[in-house]
């Protein structure tokens, strides 16, 4: 059979929905250009219209028309060529609208391929978050934020060029950074966009990260039930009351933890965390009361810890509590486990405020944003520094 | 002397009584019988007679139910689905567009496995605007995983909604039934019935028991999450095992409601009229027994050997055991209420189906012709059957005949 080549792009909903349709459809038309034929959609099961739900698109790629049948008679390729990753936070794994677990963000990765992650990290901050396989792979950066590039009022920062241009590198066998500038040219009508691609292109590298290397962390798995299991009814079963927990140093029990779903965890629908200042907590209830998602649990001294199995880090708690500082929201990217934050407090009271001030706080608000904006006109503050990382690369 | 007036009274308690009833009428009074907790009401004729019978009922204090008057159908099926759910023992019901505008909360229902029992009185869909009797409207939800039943007499009416509640909220079954009462035929003609005691009813109708599928405080559970394509094959052959066992469970409960209330009703899906040495049937479903049943003693006397099959039970469709039924017959005639644009031959939909149950389940390949008539509450007049009867047995004797044909139209 001839060539058949799948790339998948995983996204933020709904922030990044048009860009990775913009990069999977220049994937097509770039290697239609080679005389290549290929199709480009989004997986059906995701939500990418939701703020924040991770989705991916895919471009399949052949040299006939039978192998492009033969790719596209699966729902969505089981194992791709390439992976982009658009939001660096979506490097801790995919959780899909439908429910197949938490999947490793290489899931669908064939061995010695490439992941391209947009992110202004380096390679062993993100393999602090990237979970280790069994198989090597190769790792490259396309230094950026988290682009809302292509969507509405947006301007555009030419991040579709760059990874397009990245992409001709990592995947020659895909097409030649020849194909990209004339369908850039042709089709796009834009010099500039056209210089973005090459040089992302000409600087483009990949570190070999080795089999076993990266985050330890055991991804949650789910078997689902056939269907002489499942409760009938469309029903689920509830999660029942919950109750008192005990302090991790005193084990005096106290304190309230509601009951919570064993299996569907909130991880990497989030892009932003809480995190609290135990110590300033007046114990107003305010964040507890206003959680959407109910996933504060009150503490056995009365303070609320956010459960980050539950919380998808939507930042009603941070604009609710009166006090300041008190509960920041801060870039899932800073953290590579879902430990409960007041336990930590608990056992090394210095050691948490500590760090609550040199490494999450750094004295002025956290800036660096994830898949939301934090007030009004920020994205026009961050345009400048935008050019800059794309012009220095 | 004491003792013996008691003891008359008490026999008259327990004797059941006769009454001039519609069939309406006859639902309604059922609902009193089976204790129905909440009712939801919107009117549109034909259906809007049972829930005035069965306001007056409430008005009267002989009935004690939540009587709700929704302010259109797609809420009164929507209340009923979610008290349902919590507990209680539901009625409600519509006609025609009435029914369809109610679509989206039929189609939830039998996923759910709410056993709610409506009364269905069949009207024609608009346009144009009706009041006369089609089957298309029930027939709507026929893939959706309804019981689809019909009646021909306010007797029946109130005997199957009696036996309605019994197999919907059997444990095994627990999905919704639409009891289907052709418009003006039997909505609105009064009949003698006789009507059970309350206490019959109490001792053939058990109380409503969801069991771990009830939504309330001390059994938390959450009900219709939404889900994608990892859980919904499951939940639809959750429903498909429903139907796998609904025929035995139908048997089962009129061989019960034989034995409490005295009344035959022989085979539960298909009732059968002078058949055994018939050479041609006739089948339909609902009040068309009526003209059909009248021609066919005037054919008889005419020495034509023709019969007819009324069917009680459209879903489920006992298709193995009609087909046996049918194989018998040199030739079947299908009167169908109901239309079915575009289907194969360009039938109505029951004989689409009788054939392919006959395809499946028949020894024999008798020729099924296919008869539209009725539609918009028109008369089946007794010469019309009888023009029915003689292409039928044409087709007997071997003379291809068309595969459908309208009949009682101006050309």
């Amino acid at each position: 059979m001839a060539q058949l080549l799948a790339v998948e792009i995983i996204y933020r909903g709904v922030f990044q929905k048009t860009l990775a349709k913009n990069i999977t459809r220049g994937i097509v038309l770039a290697a239609h250009n080679e005389g290549k034929l290929g199709i480009s959609f989004g997986r059906y099961g995701d939500s990418p219209e939701r703020n924040g739900i991770p989705g991916k698109s895919f471009a399949i790629v052949a040299d006939d028309e039978q192998t492009l049948e033969a790719g596209m008679a699966q729902y969505e390729p089981k194992q791709v060529d390439l992976t982009v990753v658009l939001d660096d936070t979506l490097c801790k794994g995919v959780e899909s609208w439908a429910w197949y677990g938490l999947r490793p963000v290489h899931y669908a990765l064939k061995p010695k391929s490439t992941l391209i992650v947009v992110s202004l990290d380096n390679a062993a901050a993100l393999l602090k978050n990237i979970h280790r396989r069994e198989q090597p792979y190769k790792l490259g950066i396309v230094k950026g934020l988290a682009s809302f590039s292509g969507m509405w009022i947006f301007k555009d920062d030419h991040t579709d060029m760059r990874v397009l241009g990245s992409i001709a590198k990592a995947l020659p066998e895909l097409f030649s950074f020849a194909s990209v500038e004339k369908f850039i040219n042709e089709k796009l009508k834009s010099p500039l966009k056209a210089t973005s691609a090459r040089t992302a292109f000409e600087r483009f590298t990949t570190v070999d990260v080795k089999a076993g290397q990266g985050n330890p962390e055991e991804v949650v798995k789910f078997d689902l039930p056939g269907w002489h299991d499942m409760r009938s009814a469309v029903s689920i079963k509830g999660q029942g009351q919950g109750g008192p927990y005990a302090d991790p140093v005193t084990k005096e029990v106290g304190g309230f933890r509601p009951a919570r779903n064993e299996k569907f965890k909130k991880y990497s629908t989030r892009t932003l965390r809480p995190v609290i200042n135990f110590a300033t907590c007046t114990k107003c209830t305010l964040c507890w009361l206003d959680c959407p998602d109910a996933s504060f649990d009150v503490t056995p001294e009365g303070t609320y810890d956010a459960n980050l199995e539950v919380c998808c880090g939507c930042g009603v708690c941070e604009e609710v509590c009166p006090v300041k500082n008190c509960i920041t929201m801060v870039n899932e990217s800073e953290f590579h486990d879902n430990k409960s934050q007041w336990a930590e407090f608990r056992k090394d009271k210095e050691a948490y405020l500590k760090w609550l001030e040199t490494t999450i706080q750094k004295g002025e608000p956290i800036e660096k944003r994830a898949h939301g904006f934090r007030y009004r006109g920020q994205y026009q503050e961050e345009i400048p520094e935008a050019m800059e990382i794309a012009n220095k690369g | 002397m004491a003792t013996l007036t008691k003891s008359l009274e008490e026999e008259k308690k327990i004797t059941e009584q006769e009454a001039l009833i519609t069939g309406a009428e006859a639902i309604a009074i059922a609902c009193k019988l089976a204790n129905v907790d909440v009712v939801t009401a919107y009117p549109i004729r034909p259906y809007d007679t049972v829930m005035q019978y069965i306001s007056q009922l409430v008005a009267d204090g002989e009935m004690d139910c939540e009587f709700i008057v929704a302010e259109g159908e797609h809420s009164q099926f929507e209340i009923v689905k979610h008290a349902s759910v919590c507990g209680a023992r539901v009625f409600c019901g519509s006609s025609g567009v009435g029914w369809m505008y109610a679509m989206e909360a039929l189609t939830v229902s039998p996923a759910l496995r709410v056993p709610m029992v409506c009364m269905v009185g069949n009207r024609a869909l608009d346009d144009p605007g009706a009041f006369g009797v089609e089957h298309n409207d029930a027939l709507a939800v026929r893939d959706l995983g309804w019981m689809l039943t019909w009646v021909d007499s306010a007797q029946e009416a109130l005997d199957t909604a009696l036996i309605a509640y019994r197999v919907a909220e059997d444990r095994r079954i627990l999905v919704p039934l639409a009891l289907s009462c052709d418009g003006a035929f039997l909505t609105h003609s009064q009949a003698l019935v006789k009507i059970p005691t309350a206490e019959q009813v109490k001792k053939f109708l058990p109380p409503y028991d969801r069991g771990n599928l009830l939504l309330h405080p001390d059994n938390v559970i959450s009900v219709a999450p939404q889900c994608n394509e990892d859980w919904v094959m499951e939940i639809r052959r959750q429903n498909y095992a429903v139907t796998e066992i609904t025929c035995d469970v139908i048997r089962e409960v009129y061989k019960d409601f034989e034995r409490t209330f005295g009344r035959k009703y022989g085979n539960p899906f298909f009732e059968e009229y002078m058949t055994e040495d018939a050479e041609v049937v006739l089948l339909g479903m609902g009040t068309l027994s009526t003209p059909v049943k009248v021609a066919i003693r005037k054919m008889r006397e005419e020495g034509k050997k023709v019969g007819f099959v009324r069917l009680r039970w459209f879903r489920p469709f006992a298709g193995p055991e009609l087909a046996k039924c049918l194989e018998r017959f040199k030739a079947i005639g299908v009167i169908d209420r109901d239309f079915s644009f575009g289907s194969p031959n360009l039938s109505g939909v029951v004989a689409t189906e009788v054939r392919s149950a006959m395809y499946t389940g028949s020894s024999t390949r008798p020729p099924v012709l296919g008869f539209i008539g009725g539609l918009g509450g028109r008369e089946v007049t007794v010469p019309d059957v009888e023009k029915t009867t003689d292409i039928v047995f044409q087709a007997a004797q071997g003379k291809a005949q068309p595969l459908t044909q309208w009949i009682g139209l101006r050309e």
